[in-house]
């Protein structure tokens, strides 16, 4: 096994110990507790009142510019990964040029800013 | 034994063993994606369905990890999982009536997407098989995402920055289609 797969395998082991330490302290918890089930306790919990309606509730149209500029930044943050993994290296050039790009994308966010579009109403 | 005194162990393994290992997570990998991918597309409810999805993609870049390529595992972690499902389920959630459970699609539905779904089934195998045939993937030679940030920063340059004018382009071309005036 090479060393790039065994830096990763020790990320698969933390991950496997986590989910195993979550799921043994759960597991522990229902073995230990008392189950006593009643219709009131499955319902549903909203803020302390009773839930009105169905679960799958239409959210606002609003949210969907929202959506799509999270998008659009995730794939900013695609090319910053790379970047910063070796920024050291780069130097000044590096930081001129991420500047550069951080600077283009953020044209966009300012004029969605400016469509008002950020703005909640 | 600790997490660490287990990787030590590792050391010990002659390179057919280790190759066990790697064909051992393929295959876990491989039936954990199988399965999600049709209780994907055979559940009801299109909120679960989009869940599978994760699944499905999380396997894929288990599978680029193991073939070595880091970064564009992560890619698809960041942009898959993370953006694309987020945006089916934004889908979802701002259409009305569709989620919840479904009544299920027509046999003659049914067909066509079966049809389909095969026909890019042989597309893609053909493609692949054309192109690769019998060559050996490079498995000592993992391509890690520095390599991957000296080419961006190096050759490709100008292709970068203009990835920005493009992304651009779309952020700017969202926002006019989304806007109501």
């Amino acid at each position: 096994m090479s060393d790039f797969l065994r830096s990763w395998l020790v990320l698969v082991v933390f991950g496997g110990l986590a989910v195993l330490l979550v799921s043994a302290f759960l597991g522990l918890g229902s073995l230990l507790r008392p189950s006593r089930d009643t219709p009131q306790k499955s319902i549903n919990y909203e803020s302390g009142v009773d839930p009105q309606g169905d679960m799958w509730a239409q959210s606002n149209i609003r949210y969907y510019v929202f959506a799509l500029m999270f998008v659009l930044f995730d794939v900013e943050a695609v090319f910053i990964f790379p970047w910063a993994t070796r920024l050291e290296v780069y130097d000044v050039f590096g930081l001129v040029e991420m500047a550069i790009f951080i600077f283009i994308l953020a044209l966009g966010l300012f004029y969605a800013w400016r469509k008002r579009l950020l703005r909640w109403v | 034994m600790t997490a660490l005194a287990a990787l030590e162990g590792m050391d010990r393994l002659t390179s057919g063993e280790a190759l066990v290992a790697q064909n051992v997570a393929f295959a876990i990998m491989a039936i954990t994606m199988v399965v999600a991918a049709l209780r994907m597309v055979t559940t009801r409810n299109v909120v679960h369905a989009a869940l599978y999805l994760v699944v499905v993609l999380a396997g894929v870049a288990g599978q680029f990890l193991l073939l070595g390529a880091e970064f564009v595992g992560v890619t698809q972690v960041m942009v898959y999982i993370g953006a694309i499902v987020v945006l089916f389920l934004f889908g979802i959630m701002l259409t009305k009536g569709s989620f919840g459970e479904d009544d299920g699609v027509s046999s003659e539905k049914r067909l066509m997407a079966g049809l389909v779904g095969l026909l890019v089934f042989g597309v893609m195998a053909a493609a692949l098989v054309d192109s690769f045939e019998d060559a050996e993937v490079a498995r000592e030679a993992p391509s890690t995402t520095a390599e991957v940030s000296d080419s961006i920063f190096s050759t490709y340059i100008v292709p970068f920055e203009a990835v920005s004018v493009l992304l651009l382009a779309a952020l700017i071309g969202a926002i006019v289609v989304a806007r109501k005036d």
